[in-house]
Formats: C-alpha cells, structure tokens, sequence
C-alpha cells in the first residue's frame, strides 16, 4: 500500500516542483519586462485612449474641458484649412512614395553586387541619414536660397534661368518639389539599405536557374527579383507612405507651410489647432481621423500587396 | 567579352561616382557655406551662432547632452532587460506586449503626442528634459526591443545552462555571461537612440515650453522660424555643421557594427 502511494506520489511531487520552477521562471521573465510594459502602457496606450478620450471633449489648453461629443468632429468638415491639407498631404504622399521608391530601388540595384567602388557609393548613399532632419531641412533652406545657395548662381550660368528664383517660397510647386528634393536626399540610403537586405536574402541559384532557362535581364528583374523582394516593398512603401502622411518637420522649416498655405500638411494643422488657436480637443479629433485614416491605409497596402504575392 | 564587361565597369563607376557626387555636396556645401565670410574664409559665422542673441547658448548643448544621455542611457536599460526577457524567458502576456510594443511603430507619434503633452502636465513632467527622453525612450522601443531579441536569441543557449550550473542566477548570467555576447546589439542599439534623441525636433518643440529647456535642435530651428525679417544664412549653416559632426563622427566610428547589426535584425523576421 505505501508502495503504490510513494509510487504515484513522487511523479505528482516532481511534476509539481517542475511547475513551480516554470512558474517562478515565468515570474522571472516577467519581471525582466516589467520596464517595457510599464514604458509602453504609460507613455503609448494610456496616450492612445487618452487622444480619443479628448477628441470627445471641449479641451482648452488652459482651462477645465468639459465634454461636446460630437463638436469636434464635426467641426473637421467646416475648417477649410483641413480641407486643403488633407488634399496636399495625399497629392505629395503619392508623389513622393512613386519618386523615393523608385530611385531607392534603383541605388539598391547599382550597388548590390560587391565589386570596386561599391563600399563607397553606399556610404555616400547612406551618409545624409546621418544628418538630423530638422538639420537637414535648415542645410536645403541655406542650398536653396538666393543669399547664399549656389543653385540659381548655377542655373543663371548654365543660361537655364534669368534673376533668382525663390525656390522654397516662390509657388506652391517649387515649394513642394523643394521639399521633396530634400527628402529624396536624406532618405533614398535608408530605404536603399532596407531593400538591400531583401536582395541580398534571394539566393543566387534561382538567378542562375533563371539565365540557364534563358531568361533576360528585364525578365529576371520581373519574374525573379520583384516578387521575391515582395515582402521588403511592403515594409518600405508602408514606411514611406506613414512617413509623408505625418509630414512636419520639411514643411514647418522649409516652406513655412506656404505660400498661402499650399504646403502646410496635416501635422501641421494640428500642431497649429493646439498650440496656436489652443483647442487641444479639436486638434485630438484631427488625430483620431489621421490615425483611422493611417491604420486604413496600412491594412489595405499590406493586403495588396499580400494578395498580388500568393 | 571582354569589352562588354569592360564597358559596364565604366558604367557602374560613371553613374555611383554621379550620384555619389550629388548625395555628398550638400554635406559639402554646408561645410563650405559656414567658413565662408565676406572676406574669404574664417570662423566668424561660428562666431555670430554662438554669441548673437539668437542663436546656440551653451546651456542649449547642456540640454542636448542631458536628454541623449537620458535617452540612451534608458534606452539600453528598458531594452536590455525586455530583450533578455523576450529572448530566454516564457512568460504571461509575452505575445501581447510584443505586439503592442511594435505597434508603436503603426501609430507614429505626432497623433498621440498632444495627448502625451497632457499626460506629461499630470505627471508634473511638463516642460521637462526627463519628461522628454521618457517619450524619446518609448519612441525606440520597438527597434531596440526587436533588436536586442534578436540578439540575445542569436546566443547559444548552452551558454547560459553552464553559468547557471556554475552558480550564476538569471541576473549575474545577463551581466557576466550575456551582456559580452550581445554587444554588437548594444552598440546599434545605442548609437540610434542617441541620433534619434540628438537630432529630435518635433517632440521637444511641443513638450519644451520655457527657452531655458530648449536643445540645440530647438535654438538652431529658432534662428529660422523666429527670425522677422532677415535670416542669417551662414549662420545657420554653421548651425547645421554643429549639429552634424558629432553624428557624422559617431558614424564613421560605428558604421560597420551599426549596418551589420541593422542587416542582420531586419532579416530576422
């Protein structure tokens, strides 16, 4: 009888001392997060529902808020400014996504085989990411100005232009191509050092499967390297379309938002709803539509794009 | 033969060397723009930045330095322990706080941070150097967090079954076992959040209120956008070249580990 009971009882007595040490292990790990989950609950969640929570409230920047469901919304659809932002910040998403894909894609292509030459150029690709961007917006402000930038001086002598052009103020679009110039510039390396990691990750038998079959290069760049590079396109154009539709930094320092605001963003609008016109509620519910409008956007890209590779 | 793959050197030098040429002159040009005076070249941009009432001040440098520190120094702690954490331990909510964490990368945060301007004013964080690197920290946390999983996953677990045999508990096996290991990690891990923090405009334009707060990000901005009238130019190139050289010198110090680092966490999925 004791036996069969010490039998049956030392598996239960070690079973449960397994268990306790996975469960004193999983308190463990846990507490190793702890730091993570109390940054992360605080300073993001807490934000996120606090954003929402504002959007239904009158909240002066100053004074007590008191609740206005659904004013703020609604307010949206009467400010012109929004209107045109709206409008701008798409027009120059997609312009912007199209030119910054394309020429990112094409420096990944030049330089990703190893030969001579080719550890410089991605440096120098690369290096304008060192730069900050508000710095860099002030450096294009420098670049591109009749003072002391050396573009019209060039441009008069080439006999292309006559007197100076104002380039960051002078129309709405050289305003935006400024901006998009500047960006082009900072960001080209990063998302060329994204896409070069994808190329690198496709191995170099399928290409020489390809060319044994007789394939040219147009083809292999069609039918071999876009769909395998299907996943890294995806994380680059969700990123860059993300990016452009919180546009601030280039527009607040280079353009001003003009002139007459045809360069002034979304962001921009809010910052200005907040701490300028000092209607924190109105700009919460600006947030809340861009970040619907951003989640929207990112579900759909990605399905996309997942559909298309399957 | 021969000549095509001669004539396509050519071409792949010709057009690298154009566009390298055209990624670098800004770089250049600013350099040159600072040290350019009426009377050729010399320091007197620099110094109109330093002493002209608008401009850089020194206790904007301080700042500057006090919330990189700040934010590298919270950075590296928050993501060290989570990435060991995520890396080597099961635990309650591991999947769930992993994906919350990423999505912060979803939600960027110029739509929460009027939000986390009020939520900072709760915490009497208001106007506050700590206040903003608490928010540049979370900022990170997706990329370091992700990053020090990578890490610490890319260790051999063998490793930290010996220490324990030896007598290390989970603490002395991350300090005297691990943290050697996942160095490159760090590294990548810490020179980004320092880029990111030195760098960082639009959180400190809305979280810093009072001019005694502001980096140099803010002072050098300033110079633009609240100048009526006339913008000193040079001065603001030299401004731009401030701002620059400690990145372009941390850069060229860890471009290797900080691109081999970045490769090897984006191809893990």
């Amino acid at each position: 009888m004791s036996t069969v009971l010490e039998r049956t009882k030392a598996p239960a007595r070690e079973r449960a001392r397994t268990v306790g040490r996975r469960r004193r292990k999983g308190l463990v790990g846990a507490l190793y997060a702890a730091p993570t989950a109390v940054m992360v609950g605080l300073f993001f969640v807490v934000p996120l529902l606090l954003v929402v929570w504002m959007s239904l409230h009158r909240w002066p920047l100053l004074a007590p808020p008191t609740l206005n469901v659904p004013d703020n919304y609604t307010k949206i659809g009467d400010n012109q400014l929004v209107g045109s932002a709206v409008w701008f910040t798409v027009k120059y998403t997609v312009l912007l996504t199209v030119l910054l894909f394309g020429l990112a894609l094409g420096l990944a292509l030049l330089v990703q085989r190893r030969r001579r030459g080719v550890g410089f150029f991605r440096t120098a690709f690369f290096l304008p990411m060192a730069v900050g961007f508000a710095s860099a917006s002030l450096l294009f402000l420098g670049l591109l100005s009749d003072e002391i930038g050396p573009i019209n001086g060039f441009l008069r002598w080439l006999g292309v232009v006559d007197g100076y052009i104002s380039w960051t103020s002078g129309s709405g679009t050289s305003a935006l191509s400024s901006a998009m110039l500047l960006v082009l510039w900072r960001f080209a390396g990063f998302n060329m050092l994204i896409l070069l990691t994808g190329l690198q990750a496709i191995p170099l038998e399928i290409y020489e499967a390809a060319r044994i079959d007789g394939a040219g290069r147009w083809q292999i760049f069609r039918r071999v390297t876009l769909p395998l590079l299907r996943p890294t396109i995806a994380l680059v154009l969700t990123m860059m379309t993300t990016g452009s539709l919180l546009a601030f930094d280039q527009f607040w320092i280079l353009t001003r938002g003009g002139p007459d605001n045809t360069t002034t963003s979304l962001v921009m609008v809010i910052y200005r709803e907040a701490f300028i016109k000092l209607d924190l509620g109105s700009a919460a519910a600006i947030s809340v539509a861009l970040l619907v409008a951003l989640v929207v956007v990112n579900v759909v890209q990605l399905g996309v794009l997942r559909r298309r590779s399957s | 033969m021969q000549r095509t793959s001669r004539a396509n050197r050519f071409a792949f030098s010709a057009t690298g060397g154009a566009l390298a040429i055209l990624f670098l002159f800004p770089l250049l040009w600013s350099g040159y723009a600072s040290l350019r005076t009426s009377s050729g070249f010399g320091l007197e941009n620099y110094d109109r930045l330093f002493t002209s009432d608008n401009g850089i001040r020194p206790h904007n440098v301080v700042n500057s330095l006090t919330v990189s520190a700040l934010t590298v120094g919270g950075t590296l702690l928050v993501a060290t322990l989570g990435g060991y954490a995520f890396g080597r331990f099961k635990f309650w909510g591991k999947e769930a706080l992993f994906l919350v964490t990423l999505a912060i990368l979803m939600v960027p945060y110029a739509t929460i941070l009027i939000a986390l301007y009020v939520l900072l004013g709760w915490l009497g964080l208001q106007d506050s150097l700590i206040g903003l690197s608490l928010v540049l920290i979370m900022f990170q946390l997706p990329f370091s967090l992700f990053m020090m999983r990578n890490s610490f996953e890319a260790v051999p677990a063998e490793l930290d079954e010996s220490a324990q045999v030896d007598g290390c508990n989970s603490f002395s096996t991350l300090t005297r076992i691990l943290l050697p290991a996942v160095r490159p990690g760090l590294i990548t891990v810490g020179l980004f959040a320092f880029l990111t923090s030195w760098n960082e405009f639009f959180a400190p334009l809305i979280l810093l209120n009072s001019t005694d707060k502001f980096t140099t990000t803010l002072a050098v901005v300033n110079m633009r956008t609240a100048s009526h009238g006339s913008i000193d130019y040079a001065a603001l190139e030299a401004g731009v070249v401030v701002m620059a050289v400690p990145c372009l010198i941390l850069f060229a110090f860890m471009q290797r580990s900080y691109v081999r680092g970045f490769t090897s966490g984006a191809l893990k999925g």
